[in-house]
């Protein structure tokens, strides 16, 4: 059953077309990839996916619903989560997971917020607030946010950015055990090269708003002849066709 | 708790959390009402000197009357727009329309927010008043509650309006937070009557539920009656403006999110 059905996808703006006709769909239980360099068009499909972008026109179905008409039902069950968006500073990582807990009606909450505490290392952070935090403790906290509501559908961004190669390894786990334990899918944003071919199982290469090429990592390190992702990512960049 | 109430009560929580931790702005809350009625019962007082004490009485009482309810329709604005730059201000947005937060549900915790900061923020004047000025404003009875729902009300239709320019213009829009309902002032008519206006200015005070509030609390204040004729014109008008205020709100937010808007509101 399909998690994210895309089809046809357009997004114009006055100056500058984002998305061209773009069509992909994430299967449950699935990880997929969304790569490109900056202006690919990636944070304007997220942000169609989220509902926080109307699309000029095409279709979005979430967890069988269309985001057109009735993306709340979506919203939900799915959760996001992006080091360049702050949760409230003054508040305590408590207080912001309880906040959160209230608008996804996360049942027996503060059972809820124990456990993510613990999986996420937070617990002696619990009563600090959250913009006394570090950069990397912050992106636990917020992966702490994505978590609570058990989403179906998670939309990640950067999701190890700015923590340390144990901590982002810790996550990495954590992601690959929450889709087996859940069936649930995963979309990820990623420039780290090395944890796309670790946790990925498609990848969706985004070039000028289109998809310049899409595969398991396996497939295009092999298609494009060379030994990783990273040599895959700046070749498909760099080359002037699309 | 259903589920549109918790999101609501969630976003209250916010808010609440927020002021538990930070004294300046629950000092803030209560700063300029106070300051505005210490100035202006003052005044009251070295005007009132040398007038017939009847006159006086009612002048003083008229203008110190005048302050602490234009302060509800100031502060249920700013109650508002402020808890929304607030979300601006530490980038907390994106977060909250991705959430399953209606919009709808972002108003009415804004509202809510709104309705415990202008009762805190009222509540240290009001004493004030009658500590200093001998003015008590509940004296005219439960009448009074009504000229404090409708400046409430007109403060959040207000506010809306402000909120939809925030979505238009983003966070550079920000300063008409705190000018527009003061320009609004020397329209509302909250010291003096409408006749005092030029006629060709008296249509845009009277458009203004606030105008009918004070010409009946003037009225309240010189015979001791109501005057239910300017309290309904206040309802009728209030409710046409909240009602252009929700359209104008709605129809800004589906713009934003065409224009891509939500994302960048911060910038």
């Amino acid at each position: 059953m399909e998690a994210i059905s895309v089809e046809n996808l357009v997004k114009r703006y006055p100056a500058t077309l984002a998305v061209d006709h773009l069509s992909f769909s994430l299967e449950r239980g699935r990880i997929l990839g969304l790569l490109g360099g900056n202006g690919a068009g990636k944070t304007t499909t997220i942000s169609m996916l989220l509902g926080l972008l109307v699309p000029t026109s095409g279709r979005i179905n979430v967890l069988g619903h269309d985001m057109a008409h009735d993306r709340f039902a979506a919203l939900a069950r799915m959760n996001f989560s992006s080091p360049y968006i702050a949760l409230p500073a003054r508040l305590t990582v408590r207080e912001n997971l309880e906040v959160y807990g209230h608008l996804y009606n996360v049942p027996k909450l503060k059972h809820r917020i124990g456990q993510l505490a613990e999986q996420f290392r937070l617990t002696e952070l619990l009563n600090r607030p959250a913009g006394d935090l570090s950069a990397g403790q912050k992106t636990r906290v917020a992966l702490a946010k994505a978590f609570l509501n058990q989403p179906d559908l998670l939309l990640l961004d950067e999701p190890t950015a700015s923590l340390d190669p144990d901590t982002g390894d810790y996550v990495r786990t954590a992601l690959e055990e929450y889709r087996r334990e859940s069936g649930a899918a995963i979309l990820l944003a990623s420039h780290n090269m090395a944890e796309v071919e670790r946790l990925c199982d498609e990848v969706l290469m985004m070039k000028q708003g289109r998809v310049a090429d899409r595969g398991t990592p396996a497939e295009l390190i092999a298609r494009y002849g060379r030994e990783n992702m990273e040599q895959v990512f700046l070749h498909i960049a760099r080359s002037e066709a699309l | 708790m259903s589920g549109a109430a918790r999101r609501i009560w969630g976003l209250i929580y916010r808010h609440l959390c927020m002021y538990r931790h930070s004294w300046p702005r629950l000092l803030e809350i209560a700063y300029w009402p106070a300051l505005e009625l210490l100035i202006w019962g003052f005044t009251a007082n070295f005007f009132s000197r040398g007038i017939h004490e009847g006159a006086a009485v009612l002048a003083g009482a008229a203008l110190i009357a005048g302050v602490l309810l234009w302060e509800i329709v100031l502060r249920s604005q700013i109650g508002v727009t402020l808890s929304f730059l607030e979300e601006i201000w530490s980038r907390n947005l994106g977060h909250l329309f991705v959430s399953p937060l209606r919009p709808a549900e972002m108003v009415a915790a804004l509202l809510a927010v709104s309705v415990i900061r202008t009762f805190i923020g009222l509540l240290p004047a009001t004493i004030i008043a009658f500590l200093l000025y001998h003015y008590d404003l509940f004296a005219p009875g439960p009448v009074m509650v009504l000229f404090f729902l409708n400046l409430l009300v007109m403060g959040w239709w207000v506010a809306l309006g402000i909120v939809s320019l925030l979505f238009r213009y983003g966070a550079g829009a920000e300063a008409l937070a705190w000018t527009i309902a003061f320009g609004i002032t020397p329209f509302a008519c909250v010291f003096y009557p409408v006749a005092s206006l030029p006629g060709w200015l008296q249509p845009v005070a009277l458009a203004l539920p606030a105008a009918h509030i004070f010409e009946g609390l003037r009225a309240l204040l010189l015979s001791g009656q109501t005057d239910w004729a300017q309290f309904g014109w206040a309802a009728a008008l209030n409710a046409a403006w909240m009602l252009a205020a929700i359209a104008v709100f709605g129809a800004e937010f589906r713009r934003a999110r065409i224009r891509g808007a939500l994302i960048s509101i911060g910038e």
